[in-house]
């Protein structure tokens, strides 16, 4: 293998991204675009979720349960409303994501100590928006209803002081439940795959559009040269990138980073190298530019996308899907970026992830390696 | 299906060979076989001493290919282009920037050197791609129809680079789709499905043709081919532009002959002559020949 040859190919392959508007467009504006469109537009965040409430009873308890309705973060009740079709309307429309009603005995009911409900109305349509509003929904009411208990308790002359329980949660790793501090690091994932796969998906199937493979391989340059010659910009382009894209998540975005800078490059650079075989290997099969492009963002972005963990929990999908998630690199890389940036998770910890990771980085590496020949099929 | 069967030929220094045949008939195919980036099912060929198949690595510091559509980069400019082919070959920059000079010279593109060479008429990629080619000073040059589709004084430019390398000692193997190209080869080959039908100087493929074209011009070229349909003495009549091109056994013979007669069937025609035979004339009438002499 001869190192001059190889960054003659560098070069050449550095002169034509610089000088190709499209790969340029792509190269600078991915990333930002990313990194804006998870950091601002994604927000898995449920806080005031708008709420209507009818409330039948009208008297001082029903108003004390609705003041405790409104004094969770969770809920904003947006409008009180008179009748049951403007609330079922509200829901239809979808003005309130809940409706509460509570009815007209509600008061008399629990004066005379007889078990009463309050309905709530959830727009299921997001399940998991949902789920989340029953729960609050649910803890809100029975937090009231304990109240009303120990004081019925202590008025009719029992002094025991009741027994409470509470739950005292911490929030580990991401103490404001911000989502974007759970999302954005994965965002490298993505801007990898694009830069990686989708840009050198392009560069070989590029040259034997043009016809400049045929001549390139009747020089003495070798099938590994042209292949490090052809990654290596896209390499230093890619950690160029991740340091970037981990300065704009840390000084931007305020996300944490709590692990080894080290560490961070070293994954990095082996989701790269993985990314970069998988563009190679697609571009050298797929000999058109097209073609190649549609195949690389097929199986690099979609799955670094929906099946890494990196919006959508893992544990959370179906099995199948999660058993196929074993098989997505980005699935490694997310992970370990996540434990990275909020857990500053020391690397003995990080083996698990980091294994796998490798495995991937040195068979696709191979792969790459052996399917690109100087020949003519 | 074979590409290429049992062909064999050699060509020394100093000597342009041509290889000459219709679209399909295996010159790209050979072409690239001795450019050592299509591997043969069998057989041996030897570039500059080095055997092609056996070791295609080595042969190709020796030898220069260019297909048909040569490896230009469109984004890199005519100085980059041969710089990078150039390095790829290791020839130093002091050796490279002398040779560049005198090749750009003879090509013509001296002035445009900054220019990219996606901004260059056809011609003058056409001459780049030969510059790039043989700017490490191959042994054997390869040329896939180099001059298909180039304005006429490029071809010149061309040609005349050719020459000039001949006297370095190179040997040069090219094929091509033009007759006067082909009378400048010091030999040909005809191809046809594979085989070599004839291996000769040009004079002598030209000699073989026995048969004479004779164009015909007029307003109407299908009603005149129709007409010309029923005489004798045609062994091939076909659509040329505004005209009909017609192999006949005798143009001597035939021009008077069908003058009267298509004056007597009314048909009106501009103009009449004997034309150079072109080369797929010439193979027509190769391939006929050989056809009748073994049948």
């Amino acid at each position: 293998m001869s190192l001059t040859r190889m960054l003659v190919m560098a070069r050449k392959e550095v002169v034509q991204i610089m000088r190709d508007p499209h790969s340029l467009a792509i190269v600078i504006m991915m990333p930002v675009i990313l990194i804006l469109l998870f950091g601002y537009g994604v927000n898995l965040d449920l806080k005031g979720l708008p709420v209507f409430v009818y409330d039948c009873d009208g008297t001082q308890q029903s108003q004390d349960l609705l003041k405790h309705l409104q004094a969770s973060r969770y809920f904003n009740v947006v409008r009180v409303v008179s009748n049951y079709h403007d609330l079922t309307r509200a829901i239809d429309d979808g003005d309130a994501r809940m409706g509460v009603v509570i009815p007209w005995n509600f008061s008399q009911r629990l004066r005379e100590g007889g078990p009463v409900s309050v309905q709530a109305i959830v727009d299921a349509s997001d399940d998991n928006t949902a789920n989340v509003l029953t729960g609050y929904v649910q803890s809100v009411v029975q937090t009231y209803s304990t109240r009303i208990q120990i004081n019925w308790l202590r008025s009719h002359g029992v002094a025991l002081q009741p027994a409470t329980m509470n739950v005292e949660i911490r929030t580990w790793y991401n103490e404001d439940l911000e989502s974007s501090a759970f999302i954005i690091p994965g965002v490298l994932a993505l801007v990898m795959s694009v830069i990686g796969a989708f840009l050198t998906s392009l560069t070989i199937a590029r040259e034997w559009e043009r016809g400049t493979m045929e001549q390139l391989i009747a020089t003495p340059v070798t099938a590994t040269e042209i292949m490090v010659g052809k990654l290596v910009p896209y390499f230093v382009l890619g950690m160029v990138e991740t340091i970037l894209g981990a300065l704009v998540a840390i000084y931007w975005f305020k996300i944490p980073f709590r692990g080894s800078f080290l560490t961070l490059m070293g994954s990095s650079a082996m989701f790269l190298i993985v990314v970069l075989s998988m563009g190679f290997f697609i571009s050298v099969l797929a000999k058109g530019q097209f073609v190649a492009s549609q195949i690389a963002l097929l199986i690099t972005f979609l799955p670094a996308f929906l099946l890494s963990g990196f919006l959508f929990a893992i544990e959370q999908m179906p099995k199948p899907l999660q058993v196929i998630t074993h098989i997505i690199p980005a699935r490694y890389y997310v992970t370990v970026l996540k434990k990275i940036f909020l857990k500053g998770s020391p690397l003995a910890l990080l083996y698990a992830d980091l294994i796998p990771l490798a495995i991937f980085t040195i068979l696709l590496a191979i792969l790459a390696t052996r399917s690109f020949h100087k020949r003519l099929m | 299906m074979r590409a290429v069967d049992a062909l064999s030929f050699d060509v020394g220094a100093g000597e342009i060979f041509g290889l000459v045949g219709p679209d399909g008939a295996g010159k790209t195919t050979t072409l690239r076989m001795l450019a050592g980036i299509l591997p043969p099912d069998s057989g041996t060929a030897i570039i500059a001493g080095v055997d092609v198949v056996r070791e295609p690595e080595r042969a190709k510091h020796m030898l220069s290919y260019m297909p048909q559509r040569f490896g230009l980069y469109e984004e890199l400019s005519v100085d980059e282009n041969i710089r990078f082919y150039a390095d790829l070959f290791g020839v130093p920059p002091d050796e490279r920037n002398q040779r560049a000079m005198q090749l750009l010279r003879a090509a013509g593109l001296s002035e445009y050197r900054s220019r990219f060479a996606g901004q260059l008429s056809g011609g003058m990629k056409q001459k780049l791609g030969l510059v790039c080619a043989l700017i490490h000073r191959p042994k054997v040059v390869l040329l896939d129809e180099p001059t298909t589709g180039v304005d006429p004084v490029s071809r010149r430019d061309f040609w005349r680079i050719l020459y000039e390398l001949l006297a370095e000692g190179v040997a040069i193997l090219t094929s091509t789709a033009y007759l006067d190209e082909a009378e400048r080869c010091h030999r040909v080959a005809l191809l046809h499905h594979g085989k070599l039908l004839f291996c000769d100087e040009p004079a002598r493929l030209k000699a073989n043709m026995t048969k004479s074209v004779i164009v015909i011009r007029s307003a109407d070229p299908r009603h005149l081919r129709s007409t010309l349909e029923g005489f004798s003495g045609i062994s091939s009549l076909v659509l040329h532009g505004d005209g009909v091109r017609i192999v006949v056994d005798d143009a001597a013979l035939r021009i008077p002959e069908f003058r009267t007669k298509l004056k007597g069937a009314n048909v009106s025609f501009d103009w009449i002559d004997v034309v150079e035979p072109a080369i797929e004339d010439i193979f027509v009438d190769v391939v006929s020949a050989k056809g009748t002499s073994h049948g």
